[in-house]
């Protein structure tokens, strides 16, 4: 681990020198704000909060081509991938959605699609000065600052970037640009420090989780899953927004006689999620749906992997259509247990 | 699934093909033989796993597999025609290629049963599941203390692997008791519901294991009789299904609780399911 600086003017030089390889910065502005391939020759610009969606789809893309083959055919053709990737610029919150999703791919059988292209992106997080205002990361296990998931962290000190490497991958894109940086002094330090501490006394959003995941299960028949999920649309914006959401479909395709199998992202809040053929569902309502997502996220995936499966970065209160608050939900779950 | 892409599917050839039932929601039996050779050596399943099947261009379901690894070096699968790929599967006549992948789920603990008396409790299509387990002890008949097969299903049309059932009442230590809800010309067997059946022949819990698969409101009635008949919850084996996509615990969408039932599952001992919230959803 090492830490550098990198003077704000060399941003231009700094994109300049990661070449060969695709890189994902957030692009356009406001709502529109989204992780996007960043043209040769173009600049991204990081001052933002955080992005209204997640680069989830950069290693879980939303459709994604499983195999290629021919109608009446029995050839199936594997997509290679081989691109070497650059996430530029993603939020402490957004990295450790992808190193507690990882856990998930790589539990008991390896997922060779995610796994390929995690093995093939560097993460270079933005720590977070201003947090939004459904921010809760610091109850859930992260951070402004957090490194967790990432090979590089870059931290905003006004005129400069910090750069801290975290990985030896880190460590790999810091030596291509090492010409435009400079040790970190002890100042520079300080002045992480105080915006660190800064961004996390400005999270106003807590959520307190302990005996949350043992509890849940005891809370199965509570009436405050019908109050919290009344006014649920069953839209599943939640989940599509939710950087740790992973949950997918397996569907054909098929045009005149080029064929794909693919998968694409499925919600666990539509009723034909789990609807069988035979026509019965096992979660009938958005009651036992949206029971379902706050047990999977804050007491399963815990059993499972030890780790809480939200990161508290606030999209699904902030763009759910009918203001329904995970934060809010565990606040009632904890009164109630 | 293949080496280094479990989404992979192997390609296999259907050798037969027939009809357990008949009617709109008929049941198709189908042998199946890999075609690369390695593939079928290298394969292995258990009684109660489950593998996904299905027709490129159009999809894949899981099903269980309905014979016993000791029948041979082939694959069956008896298919309920329900839905868009179950209609493509019941389109393949013998010649045809079906894809498959699997083997998925735990198994029963066939080899842990042994000494122990079986008592499998079917209804319909359940049956399926339960005839790798009927398999697998007839072929080890000196490793367990005997088989009673109590079998169900609306009209005797609706039995599936009719042909079967004479064999097992020639053992003396194998029994099968049949029953339709509804009497019918030319029928010898129990007329009556499955969990009256039950009841009715009064088994003994004393060394046996029971494995009930079938309709849940079937399930829910024979798990009621078995606790009246004294039967404890470790016992009991069942099966849960739900919609299945990957197999191997990615997708997300069948579990029940905190249960994949494709990889914790699909075989549960009542002991375990009770505990979970939604087994019985």
């Amino acid at each position: 681990m090492s830490a550098m600086l990198l003077n704000k003017e060399k941003w231009p030089d700094f994109i300049g020198k990661l070449t060969g390889k695709k890189i994902w910065a957030p692009s356009g502005d406001g709502e529109e704000l989204r992780f996007a391939p960043v043209a040769e020759g173009e600049t991204p610009q990081l001052a933002f909060n955080n992005t209204r969606v997640p680069p989830k789809n950069i290693l879980f893309p939303q459709t994604e081509t499983m195999y290629r083959f021919q109608l009446g055919d029995l050839e199936m053709e594997i997509p290679q991938l081989d691109k070497e990737t650059i996430i530029l610029g993603l939020r402490p919150c957004d990295a450790r959605a992808i190193s507690i999703v990882e856990k998930l791919f790589r539990w008991d059988v390896d997922d060779p699609y995610y796994l390929k292209r995690r093995e093939l992106v560097t993460l270079v997080g933005l720590a977070c000065n201003e947090p939004g205002l459904n921010c809760f990361c610091t109850s859930v296990g992260g951070g402004p600052a957090s490194t967790e998931g990432l090979d590089l962290l870059m931290v905003d000190l006004g005129d400069k970037y910090l750069l801290e490497t975290i990985t030896p991958k880190g460590d790999a894109l810091v030596d291509t640009v090492k010409e435009l940086l400079e040790e970190a002094d002890e100042a520079s330090q300080k002045l992480k420090e105080a915006a660190v501490n800064e961004a996390g006394e400005k999270i106003s959003r807590t959520v307190d989780t302990e005996n949350v995941a043992q509890g849940l299960p005891e809370l199965w028949e509570d009436p405050l899953w019908q109050k919290v999920s009344a006014s649920c649309l069953g839209c599943g914006t939640c989940t599509y927004l939710c950087p740790t959401c992973h949950c997918f479909d397996i569907q054909d395709e098929t045009e005149a006689f080029e064929a794909r199998r693919c998968r694409m992202w499925d919600s666990c809040m539509f009723e034909e999620y789990t609807l069988h053929t035979s026509g019965h569902n096992p979660r009938p309502t958005r009651r036992e749906r949206t029971r379902n997502r706050i047990n999977h996220k804050y007491s399963y995936y815990v059993d499972k992997f030890d780790v809480i499966a939200c990161v508290g970065c606030g999209r699904c209160i902030n763009l759910c259509p009918v203001n329904i608050d995970i934060v809010e939900i565990l606040r009632q779950v904890k009164e109630a247990l | 699934m293949t080496a280094n892409n479990p989404y992979v599917p192997y390609t296999a050839t259907v050798e037969d093909t027939w009809y357990e039932t008949g009617g709109d929601r008929c049941i198709k039996t189908f042998k199946v033989v890999f075609d690369d050779q390695s593939v079928r050596q290298s394969w292995s399943h258990k009684p109660g796993q489950c593998a996904m099947i299905g027709v490129l261009g159009i999809g894949e379901s899981m099903i269980s597999i309905s014979c016993s690894p000791t029948e041979g070096n082939f694959l069956r699968f008896s298919v309920m025609k329900m839905g868009k790929v179950t209609q493509a599967l019941h389109q393949l006549e013998a010649g045809d290629k079906m894809m498959v992948r699997g083997p998925y789920g735990n198994s029963f603990p066939v080899d842990e049963w042994q000494g122990k008396k079986i008592l499998t409790i079917g209804g319909g299509v359940g049956q399926a599941p339960l005839r790798p387990i009927i398999e697998y002890v007839k072929a080890n008949r000196e490793k367990y203390a005997g088989l009673t097969m109590i079998y169900g299903a609306r009209t005797s049309g609706d039995l599936c692997f009719k042909s079967e059932f004479d064999e097992m009442n020639k053992c003396e230590d194998l029994s099968c008791h049949l029953t339709i809800d509804i009497e019918e010309e030319g029928w010898d067997h129990n007329v009556g519901f499955v969990p009256q059946m039950l009841l009715d022949l009064e088994p003994s819990p004393e060394n046996t294991i029971v494995i009930t698969c079938g309709p849940p409101i079937m399930i829910r009635f024979v798990l009621e009789n078995l606790k009246k008949l004294g039967f404890e919850d470790e016992q009991i084996y069942t099966t849960l299904e739900n919609r299945m996509k990957c197999g191997i615990g990615k997708c997300g969408r069948c579990n029940a609780g905190g249960m994949y039932v494709c990889k914790d599952g699909p075989v549960f001992s009542y002991a375990v399911l009770k505990e979970i919230p939604e087994a019985f959803a």
